[in-house]
């Protein structure tokens, strides 16, 4: 397949597609709508709140799906012993962030769910670095783990509201709140200097996690989590994407539902996350499954905005022809030009706003 | 190169002289001209000036690397950015401010004039009272006055102008200063230029501190 004239998120899907399919994942399909309670009772895992819905006509109250994981979630089943991968390319319907306004995006993705063990947890985040190498050359993968901070939050406070608050302070990389915010709340010095030292904890992963040794002597659940971040990084510096792969600590998810690494996916030319992920097995808890979770998904329609050179031209040759000229010399002349390489429209006239390389008339039958 | 939003006005200028002493001067900037944009490539910058409100849009969307923003427009935008450094200037408040004589009984809802409608609706949310937000976009002041609101969420610098009107703040919200912020996606692919210059920014805090 000739896929020079496809946007960079059509080449995406089908480079994606065989890349999870390599790896054993299945399309999964899924319908456009769900029962709008489905995404009531997990709203907080969404990333917006605001939900297109309609009543269809036995009276049930439906939504636009606002996402994709949830639906897989629900519809699959706990078997174990087993996993149940899949990959997917659909719609989903939210508001988008910079616009704040409905907004149709296309994601492709995977999920891994089942009886999980470290290697899942390394083949999706692999997965996930290779999906951004697929994209663009120059990319970051940036991988948290939530169980840090959560294990340092359970010694430090039990408030809801200090929790959300601190989170907020590292999701931002911002010590000076975070010092203030403390010292109102009696959080002793020395948990609020642990906490300031997290926020400043980013980096190659060999760094980050000789910084983190410290933390594990103080809170003693954040060693579970070094050791997870620490296979990661073994199995990750062994594969091409290592290079490009950092811990950061502000990369954060919801606490209530994820519980062990989240990533962010960045491209060089795009302000924002294009691809996000993680692993959730609270919210399958939440959903009655006993499984774990983990997966990703990657925003396609956020690849519109990587640099790209406009061609100088719409077509390489514009044909004129008029009623003088028969029909088959019409056909000749354009499929000499296709078989030639060339891109080629045919017109009685020349259009205002198409931009040709070059001019082939067959009115007068001579080449411009 | 670090693409620099500035605000116009005083605080923009205090800000550029900030980043001029750490290294990153751009003469040019402050020559009295219609120019917006000024570069200089020897120290790896490029400066914009952009309305003050504006400054947390540009780096959301990446159109600029870094910029700084009054805490005010941080809080009620919320965008998503790094908030890399408090510098410590455009210092003020976020208050509640009102009539002398005013009591609030909280017997009925209170009607609050604001520029910043979304502060205003969480703290009145996180004390559970229930409002009614009339979005003003200048002379908040005189809203409680004319009998247009009960009482105001506004900037309060030095009380000046609401002294003037026979007013006065009844409680405080939270501290504003002028803080540094940063494109999320810029920091991961400029992360040495971004630390360097937040470092440099930091040690003039420190030192007036």
């Amino acid at each position: 397949m000739n896929t020079t004239y496809l946007k960079p998120e059509e080449r995406a899907v089908f480079a994606l597609r065989s890349l999870y399919r390599g790896y054993g994942y299945l399309p999964f399909k899924m319908s456009k709508f769900e029962e709008y309670d489905l995404y009531v009772r997990n709203k907080d895992f969404l990333v917006s709140d605001r939900i297109i819905t309609f009543t269809d006509v036995g009276g049930k109250l439906l939504a636009l799906k606002p996402d994709v994981t949830l639906s897989i979630i629900k519809n699959g089943e706990d078997r174990p012993g087993e996993k149940q991968k899949v990959c997917y390319n659909e719609n989903v319907y939210r508001v988008s962030g910079s616009t704040h306004q409905f907004k149709e995006i296309l994601q492709t993705g995977l999920e891994c769910i089942g009886d999980l063990d470290s290697y899942d947890v390394c083949e999706v985040v692999t997965l996930a670095a290779a999906s951004l190498a697929t994209v663009s050359e120059n990319y970051a993968l940036d991988i948290s783990h939530m169980g840090i901070l959560s294990a340092m939050l359970d010694e430090i406070t039990a408030d809801t509201n200090m929790r959300r608050e601190i989170a907020r302070c590292i999701s931002e990389k911002n010590t000076h709140d975070l010092g203030r915010i403390c010292a109102e709340a009696g959080v002793s010095e020395t948990d609020t200097a642990a906490l300031r030292d997290f926020v400043s904890i980013y980096g190659d992963m060999d760094t980050v996690l000789t910084r983190l040794a410290p933390l594990a002597r103080r809170y003693e659940a954040v060693s579970v989590a070094i050791s997870e971040l620490t296979a990661l990084r073994d199995h990750l510096k062994a594969t091409p994407y290592g290079s490009r792969v950092r811990f950061d600590f502000s990369i954060m998810n919801d606490m209530s539902y994820y519980n062990g690494v989240v990533f962010c996916g960045y491209l060089d030319g795009i302000c924002e996350c294009v691809l996000s992920g993680g692993q959730y097995n609270k919210l399958m808890k939440r959903m009655g499954r006993r499984s774990g979770a983990i997966g990703f998904a990657l925003y396609l329609d956020l690849l519109e905005g990587l640099p790209h050179t406009a061609p100088a031209y719409d077509v390489d040759m514009l044909v004129l022809y008029d009623e003088t000229v028969p029909v088959s010399a019409v056909t000749a002349k354009v499929e000499a030009l296709r078989n030639q390489g060339k891109t080629v429209s045919a017109q009685r006239s020349i259009p205002e706003k198409l931009r040709y390389a070059a001019l082939c008339d067959l009115r007068k039958e001579e080449t411009r | 190169m670090i693409n620099i939003a500035l605000p116009k006005g005083r605080l923009g200028e205090k800000v550029y002289a900030m980043f001029a002493e750490a290294g990153y001067e751009c003469p040019a900037l402050l020559e009295p001209s219609r120019k917006l944009i000024f570069e200089n490539p020897e120290a790896g910058v490029r400066y914009f000036w952009v309305k003050p409100s504006d400054v947390a849009i540009y780096v959301e969307r990446g159109a600029a690397d870094i910029g700084v923003a009054g805490k005010d427009i941080l809080l009620e935008y919320e965008p998503d950015v790094f908030e890399l450094l408090d510098l410590n200037l455009g210092k003020c408040r976020m208050a509640v401010a009102t009539k002398r004589d005013f009591y609030d009984d909280g017997q009925r809802t209170l009607r609050v004039a604001t520029k910043f409608t979304n502060i205003a609706a969480r703290y009145y949310a996180s004390k559970c009272r229930e409002i009614d937000i009339i979005k003003l976009n200048g002379s908040i002041e005189i809203a409680p006055i004319l009998g247009l609101s009960d009482v105001i969420v506004d900037i309060v610098e030095t009380g000046k102008t609401l002294v003037e009107n026979d007013l006065e703040v009844k409680e405080t919200i939270l501290p504003i200063s002028a803080r540094l912020i940063c494109n999320k996606a810029s920091f991961r692919f400029k992360t040495a230029e971004i630390e360097k210059i937040t470092s440099y920014m930091k040690a003039q805090v420190e030192a007036h501190d």
